[in-house]
């Protein structure tokens, strides 16, 4: 503190000069702009708030496990929408981590750059396409083929799990899962493959010095080192696929019901809103779609909270073993 | 005659130089608007006639360079509800406004709208059979069985008795239905309501329902996109649709027992056949009497304040009423729509007159 002070008063007037000129103008503009996200934030619960109201006072908790949804009766309930949001995003994110991640070690540890590049373009190509393309390429080609080849594949080895059995349609939860699969995984390549390739070089070099193999270097050494980009890189896909709305409304099937069987139709919170919002007429009916949106939002900030926990916990994990 | 020092720049007023072009170029063009005074009418409603709607709108701008009305195709309820809100000078719908919408604008001391038909839409059953070339023929129990779920294969005595000499597959039926809230489900839902009791007590009538079952396709679109894709399957669509897809259609049998095509001459047949068409326009026209009537066919609305306060708003609207109800109607089959009847313009020019 002593020397600091010492150090800092000769250009005591230069410095003060300078605060005055810059810095506190950067820290003042930049703080306008950090704050703006809080307040957007907080707009956004807000009118999710207000617009809700007749339907929270009209059906109250019963809102968020009844499983009716009748436009004509002016009953709602969104279990229905909640349970398909949270299995469409969970399929999605056990088909694309793996891959994904995979995909990413091969790019960044194994491929050659000129390979590795390429194909990295390739991803982040894949991953400006507009979801509707998405919906569309799965309506002519993925629903065909889950329902002439691979939903018939999985029923005849698993069919004795309620997962697997029932009649198959072509869309479906499955289906929804596949497509968001497709959609999420160029951001975790894109994302992880940067994170792995932040990893110091030392890294890679010690543990091969010790006799690692190649990949006993990448998988011990440089994972471990990556894991809180690659965790992020799930976290943006997980957002992804929690909001995606229009190539999910064109593959699931659309049918406000819970099924166990994974090739029955289901239904999104985010397709419900998209599909019924415009032609809604009523108080009751339109507020519960608004508050289908504010359930959106807590999902998206509980399971994102349930996921930085996870990060906290880990990473302890982590330092604690180096 | 601009004083000279005014155009002569140095070398390095650029920004100056710019400034002044810009004033240039924009000052006409806004000097422009506000000498015709134009007159900019806002509406917002239903999407199944946006294309004509479009259309008129265009060609009525280029006979009155003095208007510009502008139409979001937001759908019908949006189009209700933003007239009901007053953020729009008139809305369209696809179904007619109800008693307690019409009395809760009544009594928030609001004009109430005063519906003019446009133009007329037909719902088609459109179907997916492998080994079915000739069309269907469908009659109200089978649709409203097939929708419920008491018919499910598509060699069931209420289908095949319609149709003799095809030879229907013993296959479940898969049943295609629209996801997104839409005049079309209106419609639709309106027809099997009153064919089928049974539909009107568990089902009803909406832009959405609750479907017994079936798989949900987003817009027109979706819904061909799954029949064409499902083997074995049946959904509904507009008309205009089925028809720019290629697809079959069925014929189906109208209340005076007839099996009928859709078609712009049996579609605008049903709305001449309505027998007492009321004063205010609200009326559902599906299943309706006459040997050469499609009984699923309907009216689009466009919602017209019963009292506009700008006069200059007030003559605009009302010379576009006029003006599409004779020379805007030559526009409908070229889109694809059918047209008014002549009875239900004559009446509705009257209605005009009610516009204060």
């Amino acid at each position: 503190m002593a020397t600091s002070t010492a150090a800092v008063t000769p250009g005591t007037t230069i410095a003060s000069k300078r605060r005055f000129g810059g810095d506190e103008v950067a820290y003042l503009v930049t703080l306008i702009f950090a704050a703006l996200i809080l307040l957007v934030t907080l707009a956004i619960v807000w009118q999710l708030w207000l617009h809700s109201s007749p339907a929270r006072e009209k059906f109250g908790f019963s809102f968020l496990i009844s499983k009716l949804w009748n436009p004509v009766t002016d009953q709602f309930g969104a279990w229905p929408f909640i349970y398909g949001t949270i299995l469409t995003s969970f399929l999605a994110l056990l088909i694309a981590v793996p891959l994904g991640v995979g995909a990413a070690i091969f790019l960044s540890e194994l491929a050659r750059p000129t390979l590795s590049n390429t194909l990295t373009f390739l991803v982040e190509l894949l991953a400006a396409v507009p979801s509707v393309i998405y919906g569309l390429l799965a309506i002519f080609t993925l629903i065909p083929l889950m329902r002439d080849y691979i939903d018939p594949g999985i029923q005849s080895v698993l069919g004795f799990l309620p997962f697997f059995s029932g009649h198959i349609y072509g869309v479906g939860y499955l289906t929804a899962g596949t497509v968001l699969a497709i959609m999420t995984f160029p951001f975790i390549i894109s994302v992880s493959r940067e994170a792995l390739m932040a990893v110091p070089r030392e890294q890679r070099e010690a543990a091969l010095a010790l006799g690692a193999t190649q990949w006993e270097s990448t998988f011990n050494a440089v994972l471990p080192f990556a894991k809180l980009g690659i965790m992020g890189s799930v976290f943006l896909a997980l957002a992804r696929a929690l909001g995606e709305t229009m190539a999910v409304t064109m593959v699931i099937g659309n049918d406000p019901a819970i099924h166990a069987s994974l090739f029955a139709p289901g239904y999104t919170i985010a397709a419900v809103i998209a599909n019924e919002f415009t032609e809604a007429t009523g108080n009751t009916y339109l507020s519960a779609l608004v508050e289908l949106g504010l359930v959106l939002f807590a999902l998206t900030i509980i399971i994102n909270g349930v996921a930085q926990l996870l990060i906290v916990l880990t990473t302890k994990k982590g330092s604690a073993k180096a | 005659m601009l004083p000279t020092p005014f155009l002569n720049f140095n070398k390095g007023d650029k920004s100056m130089k710019k400034l002044v072009v810009l004033g240039l170029t924009v000052l006409p063009t806004f000097l422009a608007t506000a000498a015709m005074g134009a007159e900019t009418i806002n509406g917002a409603g239903a999407t199944f006639p946006n294309p004509i709607y479009q259309q008129w709108f265009g060609e009525f701008k280029m006979a009155h360079p003095d208007v510009s009305i502008n139409y979001q195709s937001l759908g019908s309820g949006a189009g209700v509800r933003q007239l009901t809100e007053g953020t729009v000078d008139f809305g369209a719908s696809d179904m007619v406004m109800t008693d307690d919408q019409l009395k809760a604008m009544a009594d928030a001391k609001k004009p109430t709208p005063l519906h003019f038909p446009t133009v007329l839409g037909a719902v088609v059953l459109t179907y997916n059979i492998p080994g079915v070339t000739s069309d269907l023929n469908l009659t109200p129990e089978a649709i409203a069985g097939i929708y419920l779920g008491s018919v499910t294969k598509w060699n069931d005595p209420k289908i095949a008795s319609a149709n003799p000499g095809v030879s229907l597959p013993a296959k479940d039926i898969e049943v295609v239905h629209r996801s997104d809230g839409s005049g079309t489900s209106y419609i639709f839902t309106d027809y099997l309501s009153k064919v089928s009791p049974e539909w009107k007590m568990k089902v009803g009538v909406n832009a959405s329902v609750s479907w017994p079952l079936g798989l949900g396709g987003k817009g027109n679109e979706g819904v061909t996109g799954l029949v064409k894709q499902t083997p074995d399957s049946i959904g509904y669509v507009e008309l205009i649709y089925a028809v720019q897809q290629k697809m079959p259609y069925a014929n189906v049998k109208n209340a005076s027992g007839k099996f009928v095509k859709a078609s712009f001459t049996s579609v605008t047949a049903a709305a001449a056949a309505a027998k007492e068409m009321p004063e205010d326009f609200r009326v559902s026209i599906t299943n309706g009497m006459g040997a050469g009537v499609y009984p699923i066919s309907s009216f689009t609305w466009l919602l017209i304040p019963s009292e506009i306060k700008d006069p200059a708003k007030k003559k605009s609207i009302t010379d576009f009423l006029a003006w599409m109800l004779t020379t805007g109607q030559k526009d409908c089959e070229g889109l694809q729509y059918a047209q008014l009847p002549k009875a239900v313009v004559a009446k509705e020019q009257k209605q005009i007159a009610l516009i204060k």
